[in-house]
């Protein structure tokens, strides 16, 4: 390098030498994301549930969602509203799928505090309420409506239809037919190493949620897997119109 | 006397990432209109797994951003790089690395995602060991990269590499941050983060894949071949600096405009909006700097298509990064969110600006590494009116059909009830859906004009000898 003059000041510096503009432009790109990103993990008020409690379900990991017993009778701790909670074996399995499918691609989970979206989809969304979703599906297009809270809105019987071929229930639907889901079977193992995995990274799973997960998917097809998760969106946790849950 | 190029430079590997470039342009172009139709026509999806919308989405996106954006990029950086350091390629051996492992993580790409194995995080679908080669090959060709800047000949780096250092630095930090996952299977992961804090790191991703490697990347083409297509030096060397740095502090911090209303804390999304407004500055001093440069060459516009390609792209970078803030404003965010504006607005920067600046480099570079004239000049402007064409017509029925679903989405009735069904809206886009995918196909038409103009130049040069002789001048030597 043919140092001809003396640099002048930082910017002519770093055009001189590349190991400063690097080191520089490191700490220059950092700057944005830590102060976006770092809070969010520890500013109280990000997630809901520190002040609304209630939002989550507190047995979760201390009991089993599911409980099964000797005779293989299925006994369920937790009901409907009583709080977020991890997605059980069918309703994981139904969630691959839903993955696997990129429904993400067309589909939104997450309803903004407006009123027209507040009477078409419900309440609000909340994080809490994605908390054990890894990833996030919150999506970023409607090309075909929000799901966040679309369990109970339909029957199971309507989602099969509609799953199959969705021109049959909604003729305008731009869906694509999903007849390969009722020929697949959700694979038992396959679920117990994922909820494994979601265990390692912090999702709540009692050792039983995780040690039944074969027989809760026994017999089961992809269709009853994502009808399943899809009916359980939205209905967790009960929200009370009252309550300010956000600024 | 100066020993010949192709003695002092690695023009090969140059060569094959060009010519991959256009190849993955049709590809991903293909793909692209493909989609668009099935929207259109949902009876593409023709009941297979492997077709279905959600799996191709992915695949388009993939192919158009990391195939085509990819190869442009690195092939733009490791010619520009050795012509302005004066250099050889550090290591010609990596380069080839670079090449070939890029090129496997498309093909892996191609196969894995019709096949549905997704992380579902969007724009880094790709599963981990996927993942894990991106991060391998991505840091081959940033490594080799400073290496050679390091090895230069002259005193100062010039512009076009500080932007693609830049790049180069913050594509690693997102893409091995977002991609932090737990395996649960040969080709199954979770992200290591869930709900609220993964949407700010997807978006703090998915914006910067844009800011930094769709418009940095390119900027450096923009910084190194217009002024060369041109013939006149950067308008101002100034404004390049105040370029660089605002768009490299500021680009950083835009992830959360993507998440207006959300459940991510207001503090983020208005802090996002925020910097987003200021971005309008830094970026048309860019554009202005990139125009300006043609001062005293405009009559050029006639006669060089190449420039006008360059030129087209750079309105189309100036309309993006106004537009773009405009939509980051809560109020507008609030209509245009889960709109077909947004892709709108994203194929109005990736088709009339990414592509275009990429397509006119890729012009300049066949001349240049086959030491020859374009084949045909009128195809090159024919694919200019196609490409600008095709682009104006699919952001026009994006706009239309964004704005149109917004508002309907809103509506209300004289009795104070939503006027429309979420289905009646989904009917309403059926003519702007089939206009988008005619204005994608217009442009995917000038992409082949381009495939057929640079496979006809190769061969012309072949038929020549023109590069036969540039290789004996440097065996001779």
């Amino acid at each position: 390098m043919a140092e001809n003059t003396a640099p002048k000041g930082l910017q002519d510096r770093m055009e001189r030498n590349i190991w400063g503009l690097l080191i520089v432009l490191a700490i220059v790109l950092s700057v944005g994301g830590i102060v976006e990103i770092v809070p969010l993990f520890y500013l109280k008020s990000t997630m809901e549930h520190n002040q609304y409690p209630e939002i989550v379900w507190a047995q979760a990991g201390q009991q089993p969602i599911i409980a099964v017993a000797e005779d293989g009778k299925q006994k369920w701790n937790w009901k409907p509203g009583d709080g977020v909670r991890p997605y059980t074996a069918l309703e994981l399995a139904g969630r691959d799928i839903y993955q696997r499918e990129g429904c993400y691609t067309c589909h939104s989970q997450m309803i903004r505090p407006f009123r027209d979206e507040k009477e078409r989809y419900g309440h609000y969304s909340l994080a809490s309420e994605s908390m054990f979703d890894h990833p996030m599906q919150w999506g970023s297009k409607r090309t075909g409506p929000d799901m966040a809270r679309l369990g109970g809105k339909y029957s199971d019987e309507w989602h099969r239809a509609h799953l199959r071929a969705p021109r049959s229930v909604v003729p305008e639907s731009v869906m694509p037919n999903y007849p390969w889901l009722d020929k697949a079977a959700v694979d038992g193992a396959t679920i117990q190493a994922h909820m494994s995995g979601m265990r390692t990274i912090g999702v709540p799973y009692h050792d039983e949620d995780i040690a039944n997960a074969p027989k809760l998917v026994e017999g089961k097809t992809e269709l009853d897997a994502l009808v399943t998760y899809l009916q359980v969106l939205g209905t967790m946790t009960k929200l009370d119109e009252s309550k300010a849950y956000r600024e | 006397m100066e020993a010949p190029l192709e003695q002092r430079y690695n023009f090969e590997v140059v060569r094959w990432f060009t010519v991959a470039a256009v190849v993955y342009l049709v590809v991903g172009a293909l793909v692209g209109v493909y989609i668009a139709s099935e929207l259109a026509w949902p009876v593409l999806n023709l009941d297979s797994p492997y077709l279905s919308f959600g799996r191709l989405r992915p695949l388009h996106t993939n192919a158009v951003i990391f195939a085509f954006g990819g190869c442009a990029l690195m092939a733009t950086a490791f010619y520009s790089v050795q012509r302005t350091c004066g250099v050889r390629l550090w290591s010609d051996k990596l380069a080839w690395f670079t090449f070939w492992g890029w090129n496997l993580i498309i093909v892996s790409a191609v196969i894995s995602l019709p096949l549905g194995l997704t992380q579902s995080k969007e724009y880094a679908e790709l599963e981990w060991p996927i993942d894990i080669a991106i991060a391998v090959v991505w840091l081959s060709y940033t490594f080799n990269f400073i290496m050679t800047v390091a090895n230069r000949k002259t005193s100062h780096i010039y512009v076009s590499n500080w932007f693609f250092l830049g790049m180069m630095v913050m594509i690693t930090y997102l893409h091995v941050v977002n991609s932090l996952s737990i395996p649960v299977g040969m080709f199954k992961s979770y992200s290591l983060f869930s709900g609220v804090q993964d949407a700010m790191i997807q978006w703090w991703w998915g914006h910067n894949a844009v800011g930094f490697y769709l418009t940095a990347g390119f900027l450096a083409m923009m910084y190194y071949f217009v002024p060369k297509q041109a013939n006149r030096p950067v308008y101002s060397y100034r404004l390049s600096v105040i370029h660089f740095w605002a768009l490299m502090f500021g680009y950083v911090w835009l992830g959360a405009h993507h998440l207006q209303y959300t459940a991510l804390p207001d503090w983020t999304g208005s802090l996002g909006a925020a910097v987003s407004i200021a971005m309008i500055i830094p970026s048309w001093g860019g554009a202005v700097n990139g125009m300006m440069t043609l001062s005293g060459a405009w009559d050029k516009l006639r006669t060089d298509y190449i420039l006008r390609f360059m030129v087209m792209a750079m309105a189309f970078y100036a309309m993006s990064t106004f537009e773009g803030p405009v939509m980051s404003l809560k109020t507008v965010n609030a209509l245009s969110h889960y709109t077909d504006w947004t892709v709108g607005h994203v194929h109005s920067g990736a088709l009339g600006w990414v592509a275009g600046i990429a397509i006119a480099s890729i012009y300049h570079l066949m001349t240049r590494l086959w030491y020859t004239e374009m084949w045909s000049e009128k195809l090159v402007n024919a694919h200019f009116w196609t490409a600008t064409i095709g682009t104006v017509v699919y952001i026009v029925a994006m706009w239309v059909s964004g704005i149109m679903q917004g508002l309907m989405w809103r509506a209300y009735d004289e009795y104070g009830t939503l006027a429309y069904t979420f289905v009646e809206s989904v009917d309403a886009m059926h003519p702007y859906y089939a206009m988008r995918a005619i204005g994608g196909g217009i442009f995917l038409f000038g992409a082949v004009l381009m495939l057929i103009n640079v496979v006809m130049t190769v061969r012309k040069s072949v038929s020549q000898g023109s590069l036969q002789q540039a290789r004996a001048a440097a065996a001779m030597a």
